[in-house]
């Protein structure tokens, strides 16, 4: 008889054993070269807390960000936790950044206590992908709440900071989280015709633990969840390589 | 009449027309009397294979011929008479008539269009024999558990009462009966009810004998029987109408005749139906078993206190209750915690499960969030564990893949946020087919991951050529917003020329937007078949960006060359991230 248990106490006794600083932390790659670059861990880390704003009060810089965290857990591995305080979800518009609603629970919390409570049972659940909660007010000792439960498993944690009544900067207050990014809608790609192109986001990764900040003009997540960069920059690095090739 | 009456109940009780009641699994603790159903009697006597046994029969076939039966009760002859249809081949029949329908000459078995040729103004509505027989087989479960043990079903609206030994604890066989009909009147049937000797003989009796309530004395089943016509003994309409035919139309004439041409022209069940009746043959009955009720308890010499020692006993109690589960092959859906204090004042707590289960950790873990709102007083003498609801449940494999790579459950998850925001917090977006956006998605269980399983296709099913699969439920391309508002809000200062331009800029909450780049437009029908204000209507839906690069979704009501299809006003009713 396979009892959990003892698998579970097993396998810690081998992780033990092995050297720690051989022991790598799930991550998961941006899939953008330079941002991953830049991250301590060479990715998103799977078992901490991350952190997204938009950058002004408005609901479409708001909505931004909302896209951002849906396409890191659409790129998770499993069943998604989706902690709101509003109803105002749709669901067509995050299957388009590949979040389907077939991997996406909704649970809705009545204030941010509720809510961080609640994300907290879906870390520790280990069952599950990613865990996204919409919050206006969370200190210190509520965000490491977070990290601590997150820490151990490969349920990413994402908190959504709403902008207050105020106007301040929500990633202004300390936080646990490992990385904290502001996200701002820009003009979208130029289309050789009349229409809108595809959408364009900057990226500002405000904070890091362990690491440099940075910021980038990127395209908004496709289908599958994924950013990319402008083809026009990605162009230019490509036919710097190229010059750099050439010259030596 | 008993379809009719469970309708006519249905209604009394509850405000929809026709609600269904909840499925029986293992109810709640015992009430006094499950609000089942009613119906009536027919009760009868025993046979000779097995002295001294009676039989109550409780049938509700219609008292619709006779007119001692159920006359229409004073609030049923207010309303139009009432007729029941089933579809028989293609056409549609009468299954069930009131008394007032039956009066009017209306019977079982007509078409729906000739009694609506012959009435103007008739209540007709569907027929739901599965509810009927279901409602039936609560009520022979009720009756099983406060009148007799061994209640059988007999036909549609029939129940069959074994009365051995059984009706002087209600003050004797009359007076049982009596009882009875009351308390099917209470529940809004009327009822029939003969005992007699044998089962047959008290069908008999209760179907088309004269009284309401027939008493047949012990041994004189076959007298009674003789003036009885030859469809009381249970046959089919056909061999009954041969009968007829033949002239015979007393039961007694059939008794007297030899049995063996019988045999050769009606075959063996007339004889066996009559070998029944007389009590020559054996008819064994089958039981109704009243579901049990899976509880398990703990009575302590020293009340209990603390949470702490609630939590202990909790988790004893829990596993208890697993197993109790598990010799029964079911699992709770909803556990109750009962506390019984030294003060006389239950304490209870109620948890919902997502998902049939029986484990023990589960369920207390479950519990002991909830052990705050236990007041224990002076302290707690007695714990209990109800189950309130329960499903089957079958043994559960221990995983295959012993290293964990089964995919996760989400039951203990959705049960623990459950006890946080109850089950209504808790959803799933399920896809609609609708073009109007707001309707487009709707809130599932969420256990169910939407998508139904489909049933599996012929192998010559045209749909097999379409390799392409089904289409996506939402239009992968077309513009969707991230946040939809609840309520499209009003845009002011709109500048857009007519007819299917975009606007060049809008106002909205105040802030004044110029519009850079645009999509659209994405016309949007009203859906008339759900609305029928909505046969003109239409929106053109536009995506729009501003110059700092904010993606809006806007629409304006109208096509911009009909009045009638809206009155050009522009709404904003999403934001692009």
């Amino acid at each position: 008889m396979a009892d959990p248990a003892v698998l579970a106490k097993l396998r810690e006794t081998l992780r033990a054993i092995e050297a720690p600083a051989l022991r790598r932390r799930p991550v998961l790659p941006v899939g953008i070269a330079p941002i991953d670059a830049r991250l301590a861990d060479g990715g998103l880390r799977l078992d901490a807390l991350h952190e997204a704003a938009g950058a002004s009060a408005d609901l479409a810089d708001d909505c931004a960000a909302t896209l951002f965290l849906a396409g890191i857990a659409a790129r998770a591995w499993g069943p998604v936790l989706w902690v709101v305080r509003r109803r105002d979800l749709f669901a067509p518009g995050l299957a388009q950044a590949g979040l389907s609603a077939r991997r996406l629970l909704y649970a809705e919390a009545r204030d941010d206590d509720e809510l961080m409570a609640m994300m907290e049972e879906g870390l520790r659940h280990r069952g599950l992908g990613a865990v996204i909660g919409e919050v206006r007010r969370a200190d210190m000792a509520a965000t490491r709440r977070l990290q601590l439960a997150a820490e151990g498993g490969r349920t990413i944690a994402l908190l959504l900071r709403r902008h207050g009544r105020a106007g301040s900067d929500p990633l202004r207050p300390p936080s646990a989280a490992v990385t904290r990014w502001k996200v701002a809608p820009t003009p979208s790609a130029a289309l050789p015709v009349e229409g809108v192109g595809r959408p364009r986001w900057r990226l500002d990764l405000v904070r890091q633990r362990g690491g440099e900040g940075g910021n980038w003009i990127v395209e908004a997540c496709d289908e599958t969840g994924r950013c990319a960069l402008p083809a026009d920059v990605a162009g230019r690095t490509a036919a710097a390589r190229r010059a750099d090739r050439r010259a030596a | 009449m008993w379809p009719v009456e469970r309708l006519r109940r249905a209604e009394r009780t509850a405000a929809p027309p026709e609600p269904r009641e909840p499925p029986a699994g293992l109810p709640g603790p015992p009430v006094p009397f499950p609000p089942a159903a009613g119906g009536r009697r027919a009760a009868r006597h025993e046979g000779h294979w097995r002295p001294g046994a009676r039989w109550a029969g409780d049938d509700s076939p219609s008292a619709a011929g006779h007119g001692a039966g159920g006359a229409p009760s004073g609030e049923s002859s207010a309303r139009a008479p009432l007729l029941l249809s089933e579809r028989s081949g293609n056409r549609v029949l009468i299954h069930a008539a009131c008394p007032r329908a039956l009066a009017l000459g209306l019977v079982p078995g007509m078409a729906i269009t000739q009694a609506r040729a012959q009435v103007p103004g008739l209540d007709i509505r569907p027929a739901d024999p599965a509810g009927d027989r279901a409602a039936l087989a609560r009520l022979a479960a009720a009756l099983a558990r406060r009148w007799s043990p061994v209640v059988a079903l007999a036909g549609e609206a029939t129940l069959l009462l074994d009365l051995t030994g059984v009706a002087h604890l209600f003050g004797g066989e009359a007076a049982m009966a009596r009882r009875l009909v009351r308390l099917l009147a209470r529940l809004g049937f009327s009822a029939r009810i003969a005992v007699a000797d044998t089962a047959g003989a008290a069908w008999a009796l209760a179907h088309h004998g004269a009284d309401a309530v027939a008493l047949c004395p012990p041994g004189a089943h076959a007298d009674t029987l003789a003036a009885l016509p030859p469809e009381a003994l249970r046959i089919g309409e056909d061999a009954a109408e041969l009968l007829r035919r033949f002239g015979i139309v007393r039961t007694g004439t059939l008794m007297a005749m030899p049995r063996a041409p019988l045999v050769r022209r009606f075959g063996a069940r007339l004889a066996l139906r009559l070998d029944q009746a007389l009590g020559h043959a054996p008819e064994p009955l089958d039981p109704v078993v009243p579901p049990r009720f899976i509880a398990v308890g703990r009575r302590f010499a020293e009340p209990l206190a603390t949470a702490d020692a609630i939590g202990h006993w909790l988790g004893r109690l829990a596993a208890e209750l697993g197993e109790a589960l598990a010799g029964a092959g079911r699992g709770a859906r909803m556990v109750a915690l009962v506390a019984d204090r030294v003060d006389g004042v239950p304490q209870r707590i109620a948890i919902g499960l997502a998902r049939a289960s029986r484990d023990p950790l589960h369920i207390a873990r479950l519990l002991a969030r909830r052990i705050e709102a236990i007041d224990p007083g002076y302290g707690i003498d007695a714990l209990t564990l109800h189950v309130r609801r329960s499903e089957p449940l079958d043994p559960q494999p221990v995983g295959e893949a012993i290293d964990g790579a089964q995919p996760p459950d989400l039951a203990p998850l959705v049960d623990t946020l459950a006890t946080r925001v109850g089950m209504a917090g808790l959803w799933r977006a399920a896809p609609v087919e609708s073009d109007v956006p707001e309707r487009s998605v709707t809130r599932a269980s969420p256990l169910d991951p939407p998508g139904q399983p489909q049933p599996p296709m012929k192998p010559d099913d045209v749909r097999r050529l379409d390799r392409a699969g089904p289409l996506p439920p939402w239009h992968a391309r077309w513009p969707r917003p991230a946040r939809l508002l609840t309520r499209p809000e009003r845009l002011d200062h709109v500048l857009a020329e007519l007819p299917d331009q975009p606007p060049r800029r809008f106002t909205w909450r105040g802030v004044a937007h110029r519009v850079v780049r645009a999509d659209g437009p994405e016309r949007v029908h009203g859906e008339w078949w759900k609305r029928l204000s909505e046969v003109h209507g239409s929106r053109d839906y536009f995506r729009v960006e501003d110059e700092a690069g904010r993606r809006y979704w806007l629409f304006r009501r109208g096509d911009g060359e009909r009045a009638e299809t809206g009155d050009l006003s522009w709404y904003l009713h999403g934001v692009f991230g």
